[in-house]
């Protein structure tokens, strides 16, 4: 796995979009999304983002198959909002130590579907975006300083370094006699696998350190920060992102115009 | 930003790294016109690569009284005159930036102002220059090391700086590489009229190409400076007393016989006789069979659960022997269980280790020469084929040990370490102790542990012979990330040993080292091969090959991939009748490349999982 490698999604629709346009669709998103707590709102426009998902050429199962563990993080933020929301509306099931409502009930569902919208929101993101990309548009869109902007994007191929030495370290602490088999496994070699954990860790957060301050002089050594910089790169942007602004804006437009009209809509403040 | 080259001046100009007694370097007095080509010498530990790092205006003073004397460039520091500069930095994971070629070859040209639309250009000529034919969008981490030296190289010379400073720049590369990146700086420098300061061990290469050597002296201050054949023919005694590579000087040469270079060390006593001595390790006849590979390629592309688990299964199965391994070609190669979809580093190979011999695998940067020897250390999975184990080698050191599978990659641990030790390019990765004294403890405690018996005063007394033979006891209580680059070599080439492994595997165990070095290495080598220890070694020093002798594997480059010729017999299936046979690994052992096959079994990566 390599972070920097091309973005999986890079050949769908929302691959040709430009980098700018979707980090500004996901501010837009973000706000809409946390600012309402009713699950009219977020249940819209997590059903809306699965059919546009699947409309720009990218499988929406697969997706929620790699998120998994936000899924399941979703699913408990809204079953514990259940559990502690106010106690409004009919008492649908009495457990003893607590009671669930019609109130507390939809609280908690409204919980679970934003954190799940908001997921697929920046997974849609990430999927169809280089860093590099990304990077482009922070400093030259949005005027970010190249300095920060460069440092990150550097940062994040570190990343994908260090992800492929994770492996060599396991192979390097194996020659040394640690740690799990190689291709042996089951109990003997899981156990070698959780006591190595540790120590592995420490030595890549070692690897990391040292790669982090050699890159630096080497950036340093290739005239960065030495004065004004050019882009080879322009971010540019055309009719692909026009409709994905459209199409994108609509999505918050049309989930909160659902809620107010059903008459659920509610802001976080001010209930 | 003028195209002509930099002048440098130092006067009196010394550094000294914060929190050390000693500078790095000092007192150097020195001017170097524009367009000047120097190279740097000097004893290892005389500050060449600080003094490099100077240059640049890297060097950062904390206390603020790290720096003595001054130094300009252009009549200003360097700090102010980086634009100016490009430093190539020893380690080749360093010199790379971004995750593309093209963004990576672009990064120094935009961070200097060039106009974008004659970057590309810029680009494409460096790469160009230094002999790397890569796409714009190649992944610059799935690069060899040799790959990533020269992409550092092409990345500074797209800056077209006026002051050039490399810092062992071929190094990685292989022998025609070093010729053509060599000659690709001079042309470089020559074209602009770029002054350029060269670090490099090996003299040879670069003497015929600069103006001027100049020597540090570990003291300080500078020992020669003038012309390059009158340096080499006043100093050449003072240069290799430093340990300095001087053209036409080997430390060692050839092996005594290059097809049984095991059969008697250079002064050593017969073999059987040393081994004898060995504690631990029973005696071992030279030239029995330990390790062989059938239609073995390899692939650095982790396998899947599915295809592991199958292929644990499957070994499981065969019980005993190795299976008859019937080579496959094409789609067949890359199925369950011995085979599966990946993108192949090199292969398919069929070769043998035997006891006491040596076994060179060279070849082009990115041949995948050490994927191949890590997948023959049992670290990897093969992508297709099988490593098998003999008989002599699954029984463990003296009978001591306890017989396991053909497997090598199902090996425990402790198992392996005892069998086949494997000493790695970059030495820090296989670093686990605090000190330079308990890594060389580590391998001889685990092994004792393998075999459920006490220790005892057996680790200490390895480690301190180690420590001797290795010249590190002068580090013993160091920690090892704190050593010279030298010495972590040798310290890494010494936990491997210290656990008395059959076979030694070494990723570029030459690479940094001066000549003494060097030398002492060789000595060692040849001492464990006399005494049946088998060697392989992933290189490119020629020198190196031929002192150790034994046979060599060449991997074609990563454009004409592939080797070995349709197997004749199956190395593996008969291990066990064969080792007792006592066959000579260097008759058999390598079937030579037989040129690009037609049936290329690469199987393209799986995508879009």
């Amino acid at each position: 796995m390599d972070v920097l490698s091309e973005a999986p999604g890079a050949h769908s629709a929302l691959g040709r979009v430009g980098a700018g346009t979707k980090l500004v669709l996901l501010a837009v998103l973000s706000v809409v999304f946390l600012l309402s707590a009713d699950w009219v709102t977020s249940g819209t426009g997590l059903l809306l983002l699965v059919v546009l998902t699947s409309a720009t050429g990218l499988n929406p199962a697969r997706i929620a198959v790699r998120l998994w563990p936000v899924l399941t993080a979703a699913l408990l933020g809204g079953w514990a909002t259940a559990l502690l929301a106010e106690k409004a509306g009919e008492t649908v099931a009495d457990l003893g130590v607590t009671v669930l409502t019609t109130g507390s009930l939809e609280a908690g569902a409204a919980i679970a579907l934003r954190s799940g919208a908001l997921a697929l929101a920046s997974v849609l993101l990430l999927l169809t975006t280089d860093a590099s990309e990304i990077g482009q548009a922070l400093a030259q869109t949005f005027r970010l300083p190249a300095r920060f902007v460069l440092a990150a994007v550097a940062a994040l191929r570190l990343v994908g370094v260090m992800v492929v030495e994770w492996g060599t370290l396991a192979s390097a602490r194996r020659a040394r006699g640690l740690g799990g088999a190689g291709g042996s496994s089951g109990l003997r070699g899981l156990a070698g696998a959780c006591a190595d954990f540790g120590p592995r860790t420490f030595a890549l957060v070692v690897q990391a350190l040292r790669r982090a301050s050699r890159l630096s002089t080497t950036m340093e050594a290739r005239g960065f920060g030495s004065g004004p910089r050019t882009w080879l790169v322009r971010p540019r942007y055309g009719r692909a992102d026009l409709v994905a602004l459209v199409v994108g804006l609509a999505v918050p437009a049309v989930a909160v115009a659902a809620s107010v009209l059903s008459g659920q809509h509610r802001l976080i403040f001010g209930g | 930003m003028s195209g002509a080259g930099a002048r440098v001046r130092a006067e009196g100009f010394g550094w000294r790294h914060p929190g050390r007694e000693e500078p790095a370097f000092s007192g150097l007095d020195l001017e170097i016109p524009p367009g000047q080509k120097v190279l740097l010498l000097g004893p290892s530990g005389a500050g060449k690569s600080t003094l490099l790092h100077a240059l640049a205006g890297l060097l950062y003073e904390d206390d603020g009284d790290e720096q003595a004397g001054l130094v300009e460039v252009d009549g200003v520091p360097p700090r102010e005159a980086r634009g100016r500069i490009g430093l190539m930095q020893q380690d080749p994971e360093a010199s790379i930036v971004m995750g593309r070629v093209l963004e990576d070859l672009a990064f120094g040209p935009e961070n200097l102002g060039v106009d974008p639309a004659l970057i590309p250009g810029r680009a494409r000529e460096a790469l160009a220059a230094v002999g790397l034919g890569l796409d714009d969008d190649h992944p610059t981490s799935a690069l060899s090391g040799g790959q990533k030296q020269r992409l550092g190289l092409a990345g500074i010379l797209a800056m077209r700086p006026g002051l050039l400073l490399l810092d062992e720049p071929t190094a990685n590369l292989d022998p025609e590489g070093v010729e053509e990146v060599r000659d690709a700086v001079v042309a470089a420098a020559e074209a602009r009229g770029s002054t350029l300061v060269i670090v490099e061990h090996r003299v040879q290469v670069w003497v015929d190409h600069v103006d001027r050597v100049i020597v540090l002296r570990p003291g300080g201050g500078i020992s020669h400076d003038s012309a390059p054949a009158e340096v080499l023919s006043r100093a050449r005694e003072e240069l290799v007393a430093a340990g300095v590579w001087v053209p036409g000087h080997i430390p060692r040469g050839p092996a005594p016989d290059a097809r049984t270079a095991s059969a008697t060390t250079a002064a050593g006593p017969a073999p059987d006789a040393r081994a004898g001595e060995t504690a631990g390790s029973g005696a071992l006849r030279s030239g029995a069979r330990l390790l062989s590979a059938a239609s073995l390629s390899v692939s650095r592309q982790p396998p899947d659960r599915r295809w592991t688990r199958a292929r644990r299964r499957a070994v499981r199965r065969s019980g005993e022997a190795a299976p008859a391994f019937a080579p496959a070609r094409g789609e067949a190669a890359a199925a369950l269980p011995w085979g599966r979809p990946a993108r192949l580093a090199a292969g398919p190979v069929d070769l043998r280790v035997a006891a006491g011999e040596h076994l060179a695998i060279t070849g082009a940067n990115g041949a995948g020469k050490s994927t191949l020897a890590l997948t023959l250390a049992g670290l990897l999975a093969p992508a297709g084929g099988i490593v098998a184990a003999s008989g002599e080698l699954r029984s463990g050191g003296g009978g001591a040990g306890r017989e396991v599978g053909w497997d090598p990659l199902s090996w425990g641990p402790e198992e392996l370490i005892t069998r086949v030790g494997a000493v790695f390019q970059e030495p820090e990765h296989q670093f686990v102790r605090p000190t330079v004294r308990a890594e060389l403890e580590l391998g001889p405690r685990l092994a004792a542990r393998a075999r459920r018996e006490d220790p005892g005063e057996g680790p200490a007394r390895i480690a301190e012979s180690l420590l001797r033979r290795l010249r590190l006891d002068h580090v013993a209580e160091a920690n090892p990330f704190t050593l010279s680059g030298g010495e972590k070599r040798r310290l890494s080439v010494g936990t491997a040993i210290a656990a008395r492994p059959r076979v030694l595997l070494l990723d570029e165990p030459t690479f940094g080292q001066d000549a003494h070095t060097w030398g002492e290495l060789v000595d060692l080598l040849r001492e464990l091969m006399a005494e049946g220890t088998a060697v392989v070694s992933v290189t490119h020093d020629l020198a190196f090959v031929s002192a150790l002798g034994g046979s060599r594997l060449r991997l074609p480059g990563p454009a004409g991939r592939a080797a070995a010729l349709p197997a004749d017999e199956d190395p593996a299936s008969d291990a066990a009748r064969r080792a007792s046979a006592g066959e000579r690994a260097a008759d058999a052992g390598l079937r030579p490349a037989a040129g690009p096959r037609s049936a290329d079994p690469r199987v393209p990566a799986r995508g879009g999982r």
